[in-house]
């Protein structure tokens, strides 16, 4: 069986807080980000390394640096455990159009293996539940 | 307790290329067919370590594989401060042959991955007889441009890190942690801009489109594996490329990405043990 997508997602803070090699390679971080499934969009606020608050959108007037958005069934191939070939990365989802990343690149390219490591954290949700 | 040690042994070799002196680092192993190994974009030699202490490997292969100029620890040339790297064809070919005579190697199979496996391809294209065999590894003779190079090479941005970053993703999810973060750390120790100016050669100088139709495997075989998980040279830019040259054996590789000689050698030498068996059988 599959966690749902919107289980997955509100699980993230405590995946990353809870893994201090994670919150190591963030240290220098703080930034807001904006992941969107589908259709909803959930922003998360960073701050050194921690995610301080993560909130299910849309929030009028809610400002980020960068966006990360994919169809509900990229997310879920990007989750899987094993994902498929060329949905097990973002900048693979994004070089085949399934992913759209946009916004300021900056933090994203300083912090990418920590971002990379965050964004795959619910994999290991999938491999508790199967 | 005894030591353990590896079998392979280092040396530096002095070879002048395109009039500069460079001071080659190579490592090898193991005695019989040479078979000189080229590393990725912005690695180095270690990448062929597990190959070097196979004895399925080393009874019948003399493994050999040199840091590329500005690579590993290759002397960067005199100079090398005020100039921006970048590779090309003609360099990249030079500095292959002019190493190969250096250690007199005659007719060796060349192996090379990712930038390697394109030079291969360049090497079957104009001098096939020089080789017994060629095998490229995640090889094509073009790949569209997917992504900003800027980004590889600015002092607001940890060059090692983002370079494991970017590559990280290439390796695929089944590939051991400690092989993985092995090939992740030499991406972290390559200088400042060399994986940016290799890719210069990859992303600008080779597109070999227009020649491959001139590759005779009857003069030399050529071999061609991919990763499935490779996105940067994907299965189908490798069979693009084998569908252009006849007689090409082209093989996709389960479990396994751009690297796979380093992020996991067992899953590889499942491929590759066969095609070095056959390239025994027929050319010894």
């Amino acid at each position: 069986m599959q966690t749902p997508l919107s289980a997955a997602i509100e699980r993230l803070p405590k995946l990353v807080n809870d893994n201090e090699a994670l919150l190591r390679r963030g240290r220098y971080l703080t930034t807001d980000i904006m992941i969107e499934i589908g259709a909803q969009p959930y922003y998360i606020s960073i701050d050194r390394g921690r995610i301080s608050a993560l909130q299910r959108g849309p929030i009028v007037m809610r400002s980020w640096s960068f966006a990360v958005r994919g169809s509900e069934d990229a997310w879920r191939k990007f989750w899987e455990p094993y994902p498929p070939p060329h949905f097990h990365d973002i900048f693979a989802l994004a070089k085949q159009g399934a992913f759209c990343i946009d916004g300021d690149y900056q933090p994203l390219i300083t912090n990418l293996l920590y971002f990379k490591e965050l964004l795959a954290a619910p994999r290991a949700l999938q491999a508790k539940v199967q | 307790m005894a030591a353990k040690f590896d079998p392979i042994v280092g040396r530096y070799v002095h070879v002048t290329l395109r009039g500069r002196e460079h001071r080659i680092y190579f490592e090898e192993a193991g005695q019989g067919i040479p078979l000189l190994c080229l590393h990725t974009a912005g690695a180095d030699g270690r990448q062929f370590r597990y190959m070097m202490t196979d004895a399925a490997i080393t009874d019948h292969y003399r493994v050999i594989a040199f840091d590329m100029p500005w690579h590993g620890k290759s002397t960067p040339p005199d100079g090398w401060q005020d100039e921006e790297y970048r590779l090309t064809t003609g360099a990249y070919m030079d500095a292959i042959r002019t190493f190969s005579d250096a250690l007199g190697l005659e007719r060796p199979v060349v192996l090379g991955c990712s930038i390697g496996g394109r030079i291969v391809l360049s090497l079957a294209i104009s001098r096939a007889k020089e080789f017994r065999a060629l095998i490229g590894l995640e090889a094509a003779a073009y790949q569209t441009p997917w992504y900003d190079r800027e980004w590889l090479n600015r002092p607001d941005v940890h060059g090692g890190e983002v370079c494991a970053g970017l590559v990280s993703g290439l390796i695929a999810p089944q590939s051991p942690d400690a092989a993985r973060w092995e090939t992740l750390w030499q991406y972290m120790q390559g200088g400042p801009g060399i994986f940016k100016g290799d890719l210069y050669f990859y992303r600008v100088d080779s597109d070999l489109r227009g020649e491959i139709g001139k590759i005779d495997t009857r003069v030399c075989p050529l071999f061609l594996l991919t990763g499935e998980y490779d996105f940067s040279c994907t299965p189908a830019d490798t069979e693009a490329t084998a569908k252009a040259v006849s007689g090409v054996e082209m093989t996709v590789m389960k479990e396994l990405g751009h690297f796979p000689m380093s992020e996991n050698p067992a899953q590889f030498r499942r491929y590759i043990l066969p095609i070095l068996d056959k390239i025994r059988g027929t050319t010894e």
